[in-house]
């Protein structure tokens, strides 16, 4: 088994509305190696995306700890957390995020913003970015220029432009058609195999959570199953992770 | 490492037209404004602060606030001639001019009446104010009862052409010439010989006497003559001083400028707040993804305080543009309001100096600082994990 890149332990993360305590993660614990395609399931409330805030150092636990690499991020300061997300995730999200007044390079430039590379270097890296996700020929498109499906692939080039280890996605296939939802799942399996990224995928949709190769599913915050794909470079399978996410 | 680009803001700024333009506008209202009641009180102050010259010397009765409160008796002239440091002109006379004030009241060309200055002069009174030119006609022969009137004065006042009478009572004078005094105080004047005048009031003396002297040293040895001598009982202050104590009139302008200015600013502030309060909470998503990329707090309160700051800018250079329209278009013409320390009318024009414009932009810039400080910190600290969720 290969080192684990994150390690959760005893994670509690409860939310206080009025009154009333939720608890949205209960004491959970779970390891992600490096180099994996994890994909977070459950119903809606059963904490995936809370646990997936978690791991990319955008919110806190109530209590545990969270550590990524050698960095306990349940401890960091806010600014110390900023600088470390900066540096060490990639952030993929359901509605692309994407920064509308800026162009499909100057978006991809965003992150290179918080690191100490020059101009010529940015510029460098930004494309090399929009070159892994075929839109060398969309630099200087906005968004509202650009189809959902590259709308994604813009955000998937900011989230490697800065070369992070571990990239978080929240239902990246969420907002679009099921073409465009498989051109952007082959293109996160391609960052897992080809480039070595740890992936960490929140979804609903069984036919992204079968390109990965682990399914941690959660019910009310708790870990209700966990399955790894069986062999060294296999998928989850579709039938499997239709049956997962249909609870059985 | 670098902050959240400028264009960011900048380009916010010009998607939201509809808002960037009305907040523009209200904030170059203010700005306008603001500037054109300074630039009313820059022209007053102008009129006094050009006006003396540091060398010349103003010789008033003792305790004396202006001219007209003043007099010195006829007698008294040839001694304050005879004291030490008085300069003289290339004719080898001293420049000295024992002069007499008069305040008329005079009919305007629109109708009404308003108090104007009849100055008196003796033949080195022109000599002794530099600034002034005569832009029309010649000038008065003394003992003929011809004057000559400030252009500002004849562009207000009825029978100030040249050739025309100006009339009061019995009186009547000849226009003869026009001048312009670069605006300073005699451009409020009209001008004669001050023998001819004692003669026409019947007046025993003179109201004062003005005298160059040849340097700062000069000056003092004159000044401490004047107060030295008992017989006189009189006083000498340098001109510049004398019309420095009058600049007061300016003063209630000013202060009404920088009233009516906050004023209006802390409205336009709300203004801007509301614009970027608006920005901000549509913008919520944004600023939760450029949190989650790593921007920190700070880069983001100092991001939005500069939009802030860039919106109201362009107000500060439309309210600049606005207010030098109004001044060069509207208010070009010269103006006329009462000097509080001699009841005469003083003739103005507004002035907007480069100084004034530059505080208009800095007063946009501090509107556009507190107005967008608020929103900033709110954008700032956006909860990241709800706001990631916000649709729209």
């Amino acid at each position: 088994m290969a080192e684990p890149l994150i390690r959760i332990e005893n994670v509690v993360k409860q939310y206080t509305r009025d009154t009333q305590v939720l608890t949205v993660l209960d004491g959970l614990s779970l390891e992600v190696e490096k180099g994996d395609f994890v994909a977070l399931m459950g119903p809606s409330g059963s904490g995936k995306t809370t646990l997936l805030n978690l791991i990319a150092g955008i919110d806190r636990p109530t209590s545990g700890r969270i550590l990524v690499g050698a960095d306990e991020v349940s401890a960091m300061s806010e600014g110390a957390l900023a600088r470390w997300r900066s540096e060490n995730v990639g952030f993929i999200f359901q509605l692309y995020n994407l920064v509308p007044v800026l162009t499909a390079f100057e978006n991809v430039e965003l992150p290179l913003l918080l690191t100490r590379l020059s101009k010529a270097e940015r510029k460098k890296q930004a494309e090399t970015a929009l070159a892994v996700v075929a839109l060398s020929d969309r630099l200087d498109h906005y968004p509202r220029q650009l189809s959902g499906g590259q709308e994604q692939r813009v955000a998937i080039a900011r989230a490697i432009a800065t070369d992070p280890a571990l990239l978080v996605a929240d239902e990246p296939t969420g907002d679009l058609d099921s073409k465009s939802g498989e051109e952007i799942l082959v293109l996160l399996e391609r960052l897992h195999s080809e480039f070595g990224k740890t992936i960490v995928m929140v979804t609903h949709d069984p036919k992204a959570a079968a390109r990965a190769h682990r399914l941690v599913h959660l019910d009310k915050g708790v870990l209700k199953e966990d399955v790894r794909a069986k062999g060294e470079k296999g998928e989850i399978g579709v039938a499997a992770a239709a049956a997962i996410a249909a609870g059985r | 490492m670098l902050g959240i680009p400028l264009k960011y803001n900048v380009r916010n700024l010009f998607v939201r037209k509809v808002t960037t333009t009305l907040t523009v506008l209200g904030i170059a209202l203010v700005v306008a404004v603001f500037l054109c009641v300074m630039a009313l009180g820059e022209g007053l102050t102008n009129v006094f602060a050009a006006s003396g010259s540091e060398k010349n010397v103003l010789v008033l009765r003792q305790n004396s606030q202006s001219e007209l409160q003043s007099g010195l008796g006829r007698d008294q002239i040839p001694l304050i001639r005879a004291l030490p440091g008085i300069e003289k002109d290339s004719d080898g006379k001293p420049l000295v001019s024992a002069e007499l004030v008069v305040v008329l009241n005079l009919d305007k060309r629109d109708g009404g009446s308003s108090n104007v200055t009849i100055r008196g002069v003796e033949e080195k009174g022109m000599a002794l104010r530099p600034q002034m030119k005569l832009t029309e006609g010649r000038t008065f022969v003394p003992g003929t009862s011809e004057v000559i009137v400030a252009e500002g004065v004849a562009k207000r006042f009825k029978g100030a052409e040249l050739g025309q009478e100006i009339r009061f009572g019995a009186y009547r004078w000849k226009v003869v010439g026009h001048f312009d005094a670069g605006g300073t105080a005699p451009d409020s004047e009209i001008w004669t010989d001050s023998e001819g005048m004692l003669n026409t009031f019947q007046r025993g003396g003179f109201s004062s006497v003005l005298a160059r002297t040849t340097d700062r040293a000069a000056r003092d040895l004159f000044v401490a003559g004047v107060a030295g001598d008992a017989r006189l009982a009189l006083e000498g202050k340098s001109e510049r001083a004398y019309y420095d104590a009058q600049t007061s009139t300016a003063a209630p302008i000013k202060f009404l400028g920088f009233f009516v200015g906050i004023v209006m600013a802390i409205g336009a502030c709300f203004g801007a707040m509301n614009t970027m309060y608006a920005a901000v909470s549509s913008r919520t998503r944004e600023i939760a993804t450029l949190r989650a990329l790593g921007f920190s707090r700070l880069s983001i309160l100092v991001s939005f305080v500069l939009e802030s700051i860039a919106l109201a800018f362009l107000g500060g250079v439309v309210g600049c543009a606005l207010a030098f329209l109004l001044v060069k278009v509207a208010l070009s013409g010269v103006t006329g309001t009462t000097n509080f320390a001699t009841f005469a009318e003083v003739v103005f024009a507004f002035r907007l100096t480069p100084q004034l414009l530059l505080t208009g932009i800095l007063f946009s810039l501090v509107m556009g600082f507190f107005g967008g400080l608020f929103p900033a910190a709110r954008a700032a600290f956006t909860k990241i994990t709800a706001a990631l969720r916000q649709v729209g």
